[in-house]
């Protein structure tokens, strides 16, 4: 049981991740119509975005101490981060906090980053066939992964997270379960935080006026046009939003899994298989295959499973995927006529 | 000179001489080495195979390398259990892919469009991630499937004393490393380009291409499309894993890394810069691709300093930087560019520009006959 409810935590925060990213593409589809295989790399432009502020800050000053010695007879040399230096304590409070703070420095480059992808490249694909959308957008992910690498390196960059959160949380305790239920406190924060994203993107689009004229315009934008609303501008803000919650979750993401260059890919091709179960073109049918593959994902790797059928964690996601396109052909909630025809 | 070309028999001459003399006139090009050469061959015929699919059906696979691997795994176990002759490898190659092929395609065809891609994909990286996991024992996981000396190979040891060392791979006997192994691909391509051409003009490939067009008035008509696509589909499977197959004979080495879906888009990619749905476009995408992964893999600093030199100093450190990414280790970013343009501009391919510039110089003449395959690219919706 308590193995059981483990796994169930352990899959939320992939879950949220997944269900981040497959919320901005399920947006992007169902407002531009285009199919975004440069996803992912948005994902992985945002955690590299913690990456870079982190080294920002932790560029460093370097002093010699003509007091002390090392074995050679020379000063020893102290280096401090030019932000402890200047700020004291509050520099390194900062330091310390610099993958929640990078959100602040994401948010607008991420909404850069999108509105010119859209009204630079996706614009010129609305009438072009899905296939050749899928194409050009892949090779512009080669293109950002690739930049990147060259910038970044090969190798994974690891982030660490607020000392305060850095332990684990009883939750097993709080419940009046087992102590044996302990959890990263990160992880139940990245939850959280994809929690309140996905609760913010619906309710910026059901509660506002501006989301009820970008949801008229998913059921028929020609129509809205006609009644004199520019909703080109309008899809292009929910590009930029898109780009955005992909961007925060990769940001979030950076203390669970160090990034690399090719993260975005790997989240990539797991989101695209997320949308399609959840229904091309519906928000909350992407959330929830998010969670319930991430979830599943987490069961099938425990032991007690793996020892039945071995290699089952490994293609779940892409077994259930099939199952479920070939018994709901719509997804789990998928509207009609999307995507068909 | 083009009505000559369309007839069967000239087609093949012309075909078969451009292969076969692919040494004397890829020399100047510096490209006559037999490693690329036979790699040029073994990638169109990927290309090739996948273009009858993606080509004439326009449903969009993003796992075809899947095939790619098979094919490979299973001529690697031909060798070891069996015997080095590599003709039994490219029948176990091509067998093995197509039952996979057979099964995938039974499966994903039930959908069209995105769906189709993304069942594809899905089915590609479960291949992917049970050869590097739970199939150990048959792939070899990470290392990847190699010879050894205690291999069985029955038919061989029951007609000869194993000599010292690792055995290599023969054709009765002629070793098929260097430029007799090229020579035995080319034979393998050419026979691919005549059965693909007997494809394209025969009605089969027409029905083909009207599911493209028209998948639902197809229906209306009286056809039953799912037969046809899934022979598309298995065919085009089969050529992947005969492609997979020549590579595990020209080095019998056979990894998962071969069936991840960068591999799967790389064959896109070919079919694509070539021209979708011509016949040898997806040839010359491959070709391409190959020649310059070589030519720019290979390139370093040095050699762009060396290039640059007739700039003056300090244009030339921005050049080589610029130019740097591009090249050696970056090579894919010039991948992905050359795939965004290609996209963008010539959604046709170079068949296309090159139907574009016979039209501007050749005036009329240089407009194709009508039962040219149509390049466009459609989505099977």
């Amino acid at each position: 049981m308590d193995a059981i409810f483990l796994q169930f935590l352990n899959g939320l925060d992939k879950g949220g991740a997944y269900a981040l990213i497959a919320l901005g593409l399920t947006l992007v589809f169902g407002t531009l119509g285009v199919v975004n295989f440069a996803h992912g790399a948005l994902f992985m432009l945002g955690a590299f975005c913690a990456v870079t502020f982190n080294k920002f800050l932790s560029y460093e000053l370097v002093v010699l101490d003509e007091t002390k010695k090392t074995a050679w007879g020379t000063a020893v040399e102290i280096r401090t981060p030019y932000i402890e230096a200047w700020f004291g304590d509050f520099g390194t409070q900062i330091l310390n906090y610099s993958v929640p703070i990078s959100i602040l420095v994401a948010i607008p480059v991420m909404l850069l980053i999108g509105v010119s992808m859209e009204r630079g490249l996706i614009k010129h694909f609305y009438k072009r066939p899905h296939a050749d959308q899928i194409l050009v957008t892949f090779g512009l992910a080669i293109v950002i992964q690739e930049v990147i690498k060259h910038y970044f390196g090969a190798n994974p960059i690891p982030q660490s997270a607020p000392d305060i959160v850095s332990g684990s949380a009883n939750i097993g305790a709080w419940l009046g379960l087992s102590d044996n239920i302990v959890y990263p406190w990160w992880r139940l924060v990245y939850f959280g935080f994809s929690a309140l994203i996905i609760g913010a993107v619906f309710a910026f689009l059901q509660f506002t006026t501006y989301g009820m004229v970008v949801r008229a315009g998913m059921r028929d934008s020609e129509t809205v046009g006609m009644l004199g609303i520019n909703i080109e501008r309008r899809f292009t803000v929910v590009f930029g939003i898109a780009a955005v919650v992909a961007g925060l979750a990769g940001v979030m993401y950076t203390p669970i899994l160090p990034p690399d260059f090719h993260m975005g890919m790997d989240f990539l091709v797991l989101s695209f298989v997320v949308v399609v179960v959840g229904g091309m073109g519906s928000l909350s049918g992407a959330v929830l295959a998010g969670f319930l593959l991430g979830i599943l994902q987490s069961f099938a790797s425990m032991n007690e499973i793996t020892s039945i059928f071995p290699g089952i964690d490994q293609i779940i996601i892409y077994l259930v995927a099939v199952v479920i396109l070939l018994t709901m052909p719509r997804g789990l909630m998928g509207r009609e006529g999307v995507m068909e025809e | 000179m083009k009505q000559m070309l369309s007839r069967e028999p000239f087609a093949l001459l012309a075909f078969s001489l451009v292969i076969l003399t692919m040494p004397i006139w890829l020399a100047p090009l510096g490209a006559n080495y037999p490693d690329l050469l036979q790699k040029f061959t073994i990638y169109a015929i990927f290309a090739m195979g996948f273009n009858i699919l993606f080509g004439l059906t326009g449903y969009l696979s993003f796992g075809h390398a899947a095939f790619l691997g098979i094919g490979s795994y299973a001529a690697v176990w031909s060798f070891k259990l069996f015997t080095m002759n590599v003709l039994p490898a490219l029948f176990f190659g091509v067998a093995f892919s197509g039952l996979f092929a057979l099964l995938i395609g039974f499966i994903s065809l039930r959908r069209s469009g995105i769906y189709f891609s993304i069942l594809t994909l899905a089915f590609a990286q479960m291949c992917y991630n049970l050869a590097y996991s739970v199939l150990t024992p048959i792939t070899n996981g990470e290392t990847g499937l190699q010879l050894t000396l205690q291999d069985p190979r029955i038919i061989d040891r029951a007609l000869a004393e194993p000599g010292k060392g690792l055995p290599s791979t023969e054709l009765f006997g002629l070793s098929m490393s260097g430029y007799s192994g090229f020579y035995f691909c080319a034979v393998v391509l050419i026979v691919c380009f005549f059965i693909s051409r007997r494809i394209f003009y025969s009605p089969f490939g027409l029905t083909l291409r009207g599911i493209k067009s028209n998948q639902s008035r197809m229906n209306y008509t009286g056809f039953n499309t799912r037969p046809y696509t899934l022979t598309a589909f298995v065919i085009s499977g089969m050529f992947a894993g005969l492609a997979g197959s020549l590579l595990a004979v020209t080095d019998p080495l056979a990894g998962a890394e071969r069936m991840q879906w960068t591999a799967s888009g790389e064959v896109v990619l070919m079919t694509i810069l070539g021209g979708v749905g011509t016949l040898i476009g997806p040839m010359l995408g491959a070709w391409i691709i190959k020649y310059f992964e070589n030519i720019f893999s290979a390139f370093n600093p040095e050699t762009l300093q060396s290039f640059f030199s007739f700039l003056p100093e300090g244009l030339r450190t921005v050049a080589v930087d610029v130019s740097s990414l591009f090249v050696g280790e970056g090579w894919h970013l010039t991948l992905g560019v050359l795939f965004m343009l290609i996209v963008i501009f010539l959604p046709g391919g170079v068949m296309e520009g090159w139907r574009r510039i016979t039209r501007r110089f050749g005036g009329g003449s240089g407009t194709k006959p009508a039962s040219s395959p149509n390049a466009a690219v459609q989505p099977a919706e």
